[in-house]
């Protein structure tokens, strides 16, 4: 494992501290390794815009350091931005420039002329799907493909780092598709064999189950969780929890018997709904923190002859584990510290 | 300097590929005629030289320096486009050098392409080519003193609008500093040193001795240090106001 991307108590404040400044980003600390892609999620206004411009050397920090492949970003900004592909939030492209002009600059400014740049800018059309618009005015392509412009400038130089914010929005679910492939070929192979990191900031959670190995939250400036998709689904109440349809016999308090289960927190209700064979019964059971309840609900079923129209085991919703990281101790208006009695 | 030259090659084809060039271009003829030949009285004076030409071009250019000078970053801001050119591996030296010397070279076709005037005056007479030599080399400083103004103002605003009404007034300033009914009027209460390091600063007096044909080291010296100041100024600015 190689560390690209270290952040060091990365902190942002837009104006003066104390002075109705805003602090955008609060001590922000974390690693990416080579071959690693990592989702970078927060609520809007969290500070991941921020983070991501002051790691591609746009905004100087306020303090912390970021270093990226070793290099300081604020002493060698150079040396950082060449390794560094980069994909701005609203991917901005010269408007009056076509694609092809435009990547042509890019490539130029990155070094990359004759052949070279030649081959560079056929891979990068290539990948993401953009032959068809080359010669059309940038201001006149529609949302998606200029954000596919920018992710061809932005890996147009097989960088090491690719950095990209919001990556997939705006894009229709076939493009989306293929961006998460092109995203995960990329973290793979890389240039010579050496391996990328790969960071991407995104509001769609499933973007994260689909091309993410690791996953950094952010809230108000500072990191709540940083782990694996998978870890991070297990702080779901809904993980290993069990959805169920049936329909038992009139009269029985499916509710109540399932509560009585070992391990179960709660049951959910999901409503009820009139079948061919009698009142159909739907709710979620949910498992106390670390405990696979199915085998004993699907126990108490069979031994009970309850008839089962669905049953479910819940991995986790992201957006559940999502909302509660970044609501908990948000100072609530309404009930906020006892003034008065203060 | 990284970035340099792809940055001014890209800027010089950005001003051909909108009408932004072909209008410019085209209105600075047009104007350029009409004070040469109408309000200048070329015809009427009957000399073979190229004054009432050049003596318009102060005025032409507070106006219409700044219309090229807005863009230049200004555009940048607005698109965020901005974010991407400094996320590329350029210095900012070598974007705020490239972007001005690819306005500056505009200016300078568009200069260039009067010279039909030159033919004019040429075939009427024969005019002494060095002073207009200098006239053109005159002309295309103080083209460049504007720019550089114009350029530092438009990397503090997101606006175009802005950039501009600031610009002209600058070099409004810049222009006036050395006219006559000012530094009376300043001399009326300012120290003697103060005037003049203000009657230093104009942009007309020192144009007009270079496009007399008299080419002193301390007026280009002066352009070029205006110039490299504005150009300083304007990384300067960037770098402080980058969101
Ligand atoms: N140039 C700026 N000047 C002042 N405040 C700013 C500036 N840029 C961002 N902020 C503030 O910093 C905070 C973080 O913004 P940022 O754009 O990083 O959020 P984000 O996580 O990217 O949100 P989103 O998901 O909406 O893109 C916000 O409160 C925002 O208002
Ligand atoms: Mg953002």
């Amino acid at each position: 494992m190689q560390t690209l991307i270290e952040l060091r108590a990365l902190t942002k404040w837009f104006g003066t501290p104390h002075a109705g400044g805003i602090l955008a980003v609060d001590g922000v600390s974390f690693k990416v390794e080579r071959g690693e892609v990592l989702g970078f999620l927060g609520p809007n206004g969290a500070g991941k815009s921020t983070t991501m411009k002051m790691v591609t050397g746009f905004l100087p920090p306020s303090s912390g350091q970021a270093l990226v492949c070793g290099n300081d970003v604020a002493v060698n900004p150079l040396d950082v931005k060449r390794t560094i592909g980069y994909l701005p939030e609203g991917a901005p492209a010269y408007a009056d420039m076509t694609p092809e002009a435009f990547l042509n600059f890019c490539a130029q400014v990155r070094g990359l002329t004759g052949e070279a740049g030649r081959k560079a800018i056929a891979r990068a059309v290539e990948r993401t799907n953009i032959q068809g618009v080359l010669r059309q005015p940038v201001e006149t392509l529609s949302k998606g493909f200029k954000r596919r412009v920018g992710l061809a400038q932005a890996i147009l130089h097989e960088p090491r780092v690719l950095i990209m914010d919001e990556p997939t929005d705006g894009l229709d679910p076939n493009q989306k598709h293929e961006v998460r492939a092109l995203i995960r070929d990329m973290a793979h192979e890389g240039a010579a064999g050496c391996g990328r990191a790969v960071v991407l900031s995104t509001h769609i959670l499933e973007e994260v189950e689909a091309v993410c190995t690791r996953v950094v939250l952010i809230a108000r400036g500072r990191v709540v969780a940083d782990c694996t998709p998978a870890e991070f689904m297990s702080k779901s109440r809904y993980h290993n929890a069990v959805t169920l349809a049936l329909v038992p016999p009139p009269g029985v308090m499916v509710f109540d018997e399932l509560r009585r289960i070992a391990g179960v927190a709660d049951v959910e209700d999901l409503g009820t709904s009139s079948t061919p064979d009698g009142t159909q019964v739907r709710c979620t059971v949910l498992a106390s923190r670390g405990k696979a309840i199915a085998p004993e609900v699907s126990h108490l079923i069979k031994s009970k002859g309850w008839q089962v129209d669905l049953m479910r085991v819940e991995a986790g919703r992201l957006d559940d584990v999502f909302r509660d990281l970044t609501t908990a101790n948000q100072p609530q208006p309404t009930k906020a510290a006892p003034a008065g009695a203060a | 300097m990284h970035g340099f030259i792809p940055i001014l090659k890209r800027e010089l084809a950005g001003y051909f590929v909108t009408p932004v060039a072909y209008v410019f271009i085209v209105i600075f003829l047009v104007l350029t005629g009409v004070f040469t030949f109408q309000l200048g009285g070329f015809f009427e004076r009957n000399q073979s030289d190229l004054r009432p030409f050049f003596d318009f071009h102060p005025w032409l250019y507070l106006f219409l320096i700044p219309a090229i000078s807005m863009r230049l970053w200004a555009e940048e801001r607005k698109s965020g486009t901005i974010e991407l050119l400094m996320t590329l591996p350029v210095s900012r030296a070598g974007a705020v050098a490239g972007k001005f010397a690819a306005a500056w070279l505009f200016a300078g076709v568009a200069l260039a392409l009067t010279f039909p005037v030159w033919i004019t005056v040429n075939y009427l007479g024969e005019p002494d080519n060095g002073a207009i030599f200098t006239g053109y080399i005159g002309s295309f400083l103080m083209a460049g003193g504007f720019l550089a103004v114009g350029a530092c103002v438009s990397a503090a605003t997101k606006s175009q609008v802005i950039a501009f009404i600031i610009a002209v007034v600058l070099c409004f300033g810049f222009l006036l500093a050395g006219f006559t009914p000012v530094t009376d009027f300043l001399s009326g209460w300012a120290p003697p040193a103060l005037v003049d390091t203000i009657a230093g600063f104009s942009f007309l007096t020192r144009f007009d001795s270079i496009a007399k044909g008299v080419i002193d080291l301390r007026d280009l010296i002066f352009f070029a240090s205006l110039i490299a100041l504005c150009l300083f100024i304007n990384a300067a600015v960037l770098e402080a106001r980058k969101a």
